[in-house]
């Protein structure tokens, strides 16, 4: 295809050219994969075919446009209306997400429109119906948007599965992938079941630097508060500045922090994807408005939303992945042949030296990436049920679609029908329910037992287990506006009176009705506690080893600030300092309890596997581990009594030997199967407003994990929970490794919590080890609490 | 290590896997076994859970049983998820069971899930009253001792099945393998209680003040 007059008349209009990439995504007559800058009108290369397609008229869903953010589809929606406006085609756009309305939804599974803008999940739906046949025969092109971001989790595993199903209801389908600079294009067009590589100019360098501030950074913390004054001055300066930070509670924080210090009350915005929709709306209005000067925002803003004249860019916390941070800055500047301007503030110390090596990396070209396994088998059993949704299927058919999916083109038969057996029969070694199978076999064919189950199975689709949510409103009497959502534990700890910060104001706390928060206005300007927990953003292997040399070689100190020289000079002052060749530990007292850290620099995985091992050891040795925290850097493990001679078990053979049994039982394991055992239909996803009071009918999937193991130790789901785990706990041979490439350990007793240590403190990500310390602590708290009501 | 305690005047002990012996009498209190769930929920299109609850919480009850001279089961409630569980019991569990009351008195009190008990097995009745104590399923005029509620209490961030000890009632734990739990200081059992002892289950009990009105925070 060439563009058409019409087209280039249009691009003219605007005194744009066509990008070369645009054009030839145009000509391309396969699956494509186009890697392409933010900011490189990869959005509109996606869909000109279509558009060009459709100029002439069409019937039916042509188009199918899957993006991972609901605010993205409403984004490209608008974005189309323009050109689609101006050239008077003749072409119907609607997105599709949970948030349209049910009539709209239900028309368009009738009378869909030319091109859909939807999410995987709406996807999956939309395949689940038996009308999906008739809506989706038209199909003739898909368009994933932001595709290395969905790659990353089992989103990506299940939009794969949705597409090959597209494939037979609409046999010579085209898919498009757009993606942001990724490490490795091939793995990802391989992801896509095979597609041609396309790659964008990426435009000129970046200006990219720490943003110089007047006061140092602080040892600890994550909210960079001291930079408060230093970020308000460059946000005075732009035009308009996107200012991200890595979690939820952090922009919480730092939003309200920017507002106290707002003397000339420049309009500034915030956006989270713990904001109610209608809140995320108003502020995605003034920004397309160009009313506002900046946004404080996290990953609800990451993915390519083309809003506004950006020209600055803040990064406040340390990026922890050098190729998020270079996606980031293709934010600022849409212009393509200007240079982005983006700059980083680190939130402590520790963070100045992330940054500082991330910048290194950025110039060096050097993206990190991690390799994907094979497809994981819970979303597939969620696939099958969904299937059986729409109607009556073929095994064997549907064995040949699923490996037309990328993820999946290695999937044996066994696996096959090993997931197969899962959704008719539970899969259980004891063949317990014959009468009640979910599937039956009939003339060759599976069908749902109860067709009613239909609906049900509808409810629980989906690849995202985040811990369950609770709506905050205003208080009915003050007119029940919506707030956002915090996480249910948090509001399970909540008395009323309480204050906590929800979007960017210090809320009281009133009741729990109906599982909806209500709060009203506080007047305090501080929350007494702070809000839901934030995400985990792990940074790469080659952070990590570019940190440890640069602080094991003081002469290489003058790339960092003086405080910053200062402050390692006290960590090796107080303990040890971590250097190559050598791994570095220390214990120190803090509270009642005992810390212990090492500093291996092997990744968050492998340190949180050694974490397991070595809690496992000190259990035996009675020092009774409560828990630990990896991070991307160092390990941290506090217990009840000291742990003093590390070196004992420092070694391969003993880790090794513990490794046979870390698979039994421990917390991490049972958070992989609770995510798993929903994701694959064993555990129903409990929704909002359809629970009851939490009394005795629900129990927890610790119970069903437990009775598995102990009864059923082969079954499938506790297979893929194994695989699952060993792809977030890998890699015993890093561990290897690092005990290898460090062969001296350097154990320091410390009198109190060290520089390098005190960021470990605050980390999120904590796991707690169930063993005699947990009891210990259990009984002890038992005592005071009996004392204190004066009955011991 | 059991807890002893003295309810209504009568020695009793909680054990750590959530019976109550009572050694006057030789008799094991247990409550809300809730044989068959995963049965019932697989019959309602529900998810096919691991079809193992029974085997699990009867060899749990074998176990307390093999611990202690009992002459008398009394089951306070709930032993099965409803009315067609007892019929649907696996010929093996059925056995078990059989075995276990053997040269025993076997008592089932009913509960709101079960009208009866296995027949053929032991006496079934609504409630019983003995030295003064009313044992039956849902708590009601005191002294009485009872299940129903599922009773859960948390300790340093653990919560875990336990005993309330109250000043008129005695709540057991389920003991059910698949059964969830309330928690002791949720309004209808922090009244229903009022001051008292939680008694924690697990490798050992534990005892924490209930103090109702002054919830703490999680």
């Amino acid at each position: 295809m060439i563009l058409p007059a019409k087209f280039r008349d249009w691009f003219a209009a605007r005194g744009w050219a066509p990008h070369a990439h645009q054009l030839a995504l145009l000509a391309a007559t396969t699956d494509t994969l186009l890697i392409a800058p933010t900011g490189g009108g990869k959005t509109l290369a996606g869909f000109l075919p279509s558009l060009v397609d459709l100029a002439g008229g069409g019937t039916g869903l042509h188009t199918l446009y899957i993006s991972p953010l609901k605010a993205l589809t409403a984004d490209i929606a608008r974005n189309l209306a323009a050109p689609v406006g101006e050239m008077g085609l003749p072409i119907r756009i609607e997105d599709r997400t949970g948030d349209t309305s049910s009539t709209k939804r239900a028309r368009q599974r009738v009378d869909p429109p030319n091109i859909l803008l939807t999410t995987p999940e709406s996807l999956a739906l939309l395949t689940s119906y038996p009308e999906a046949p008739k809506i989706f025969k038209d199909l003739k092109r898909v368009v994933v948007d932001e595709i290395h971001a969905l790659a990353e989790s089992k989103r990506g595993d299940q939009t794969m599965l949705g597409i090959a199903r597209l494939r037979t209801l609409a046999p010579g389908l085209t898919v498009t992938g757009l993606s942001a600079t990724v490490a490795d294009p091939d793995s990802l067009a391989a992801f896509m079941g095979g597609a041609t590589v396309l790659r964008a100019d990426p435009g000129p360098a970046p200006d990219i630097a720490l943003l110089p501030t007047s006061a140092p950074a602080p040892w600890a913390g994550g909210n960079a508060h001291y930079a408060v004054p230093d970020v308000m001055a460059a946000v005075e300066k732009a035009r308009m500045t996107l200012i991200f930070v890595n979690t939820r509670a952090q922009a919480e924080l730092f939003f309200q922090q920017l507002w106290e210090h707002n003397p000339q009350n420049l309009p500034i915005g915030l956006h989270h994807g713990s904001l109610a929709r209608e809140a995320r709306q108003r502020v995605e209005q003034a920004m397309a408005a160009g009313a506002l000067r900046a946004v404080v925002c996290t990953g609800s803003l990451d993915l390519g939303i083309d809003w506004g004249d950006v020209d600055l860019v803040l990064q406040v916390g340390a990026p922890k992945l050098v190729t998020r941070l270079v996606q980031r800055i293709g934010r600022s500047n849409h212009r393509y042949d200007a240079p982005s301007k983006a700059r980083l503030v680190p939130a402590n110390r520790f963070e100045v030296i992330e940054s500082v090596v991330a910048l290194e990396a950025v110039q060096a070209g050097d993206l990190d990436g991690e390799k994907r396994g094979p497809g994981p088998l819970d979303v597939l059993c969620q696939h099958i049920l969904l299937t059986a949704c729409s109607g009556p299927f073929d095994a064997e058919a549907l064995y040949h679609e699923f490996r037309s999916a990328g993820p999946y083109r290695n999937l044996s038969r066994q696996d096959f029908d090993a997931c197969l057996d899962f959704c008719a029969t539970g899969g259980y070694a004891l063949k317990a329910y014959d009468r009640w199978q979910r599937l039956m076999l009939r003339g060759g064919l599976w069908y749902l037992r109860d067709p009613r189950v239909a609906k049900l199975i509808r409810l629980n689709i989906g690849t995202i287990t985040d811990p369950e949510h609770l709506n905050v409103r205003m208080a009915r009497s003050r007119g029940g506006a919506p707030l956002g959502t915090v996480e249910e534990s948090f509001a399970a700890s909540l008395e009323p009176g309480d204050t906590f910060l929800i979007g960017g104001k210090v809320m009281a706390f009133e009741r729990l009705r109906d599982m909806v928060v209500e709060v009203g206005h506080s007047p305090r300007k501080q929350p007494r506690i702070a809000v839901f927990s934030g995400v985990k953003m792990a940074s790469s292997l080659k952070v990590s080893h570019r940190i440890q040399a640069l602080i094991g070689d003081p002469g290489r100190w003058d790339v960092l600030p003086p405080d910053l020289r200062d402050w390692l000079e006290t960590q090796r002052r107080l303990s040890v300092l971590p250097r190559a060749g050598v791994l570095a530990c220390e214990t120190f007292p803090r509270g009642d309890r005992w810390h212990f850290t090492l500093y291996g620099f092997a990744g968050r995985n492998a340190h949180q596997t050694l974490g397991l091992l070595l809690t496992r050891q000190m259990e035996a040795l009675g020092l009774g581990p409560l828990g630990f925290v990896p991070s991307d850097h160092a390990l941290m493990i506090w217990s009840v009594d000291p742990l003093t001679d590390p070196a004992r078990l420092l070694n391969a053979e003993a880790l090794r030997e513990g490794l046979d049994g870390w698979l039994s039982g421990n917390s991490l394991i049972k958070r992989s199967f609770r995510n798993v055992a929903t994701i694959a239909g064993l555990m129903q996803r409990n929704l909002p407003g359809q629970r009851r009071s939490g009394k005795q009918a629900t129990f927890s999937s610790d119970i069903i994990h437990d009775t598995l193991r102990r009864h059923d130790p082969d079954h499938l789901l506790l297979r893929i929970t194994r695989d699952d785990a060993r792809r977030g706990l890998v890699d015993f041979y890093r561990i290897e490794d690092m005990l290898l490439s460090n062969p001296l350990i350097d154990h320091a007793m410390a009198p109190h919590v060290t520089p390098l240590s005190a960021p470990l403190i605050l980390e999120i990500g904590k796991v707690s080890v169930e063993g005699e310390g947990r009891e210990r602590l259990m009984a002890r708290e038992a005592e005071r609490l009996m004392a204190e009501a004066g009955l011991a | 290590m059991t807890h002893p305690l003295t309810f209504a005047g009568q020695g009793f002990e909680a054990r750590p896997a959530g019976t109550l012996w009572w050694p006057a009498t030789q008799t094991l209190i247990v409550a809300d076994l809730h044989l068959g769930k995963s049965a019932r929920m697989a019959a309602r299109g529900g998810a096919l859970l691991p079809p193992h609850e029974d085997e699990d919480t009867l060899s749990r009850l074998e176990a307390e049983l093999a611990a202690l001279p009992v002459a008398r089961v009394l089951s306070l409630g709930d032993a099965f998820e409803d009315d067609a569980a007892p019929e649907a019991l696996s010929p093996a569990n059925r056995a078990r069971l059989g075995d276990m009351a053997r040269g025993r008195t076997w008592v089932w009190v009913t509960g709101n899930h079960d009208g009866g008990a296995l027949p053929g097995l032991g006496e079934i009745l609504s409630e019983i009253h003995e030295e003064g104590i009313a044992f039956r399923h849902i708590a009601g005029e005191g002294p009485d001792i009872s299940g129903h509620y599922h009773p859960k209490a948390q300790l340093a961030g653990q919560r875990r099945p336990a005993f309330l000890w109250g000043q008129s009632h005695l709540i057991l734990p389920a003991f059910g393998t698949y059964t969830g739990g309330l928690d002791c200081e949720a309004p209808p059992l922090a009244d229903l209680v009022g001051p008292g002892l939680a008694l924690l289950t697990g490798t050992r009990i534990m005892a924490r003040p209930l103090t109702p009105g002054t919830r703490r925070r999680a």
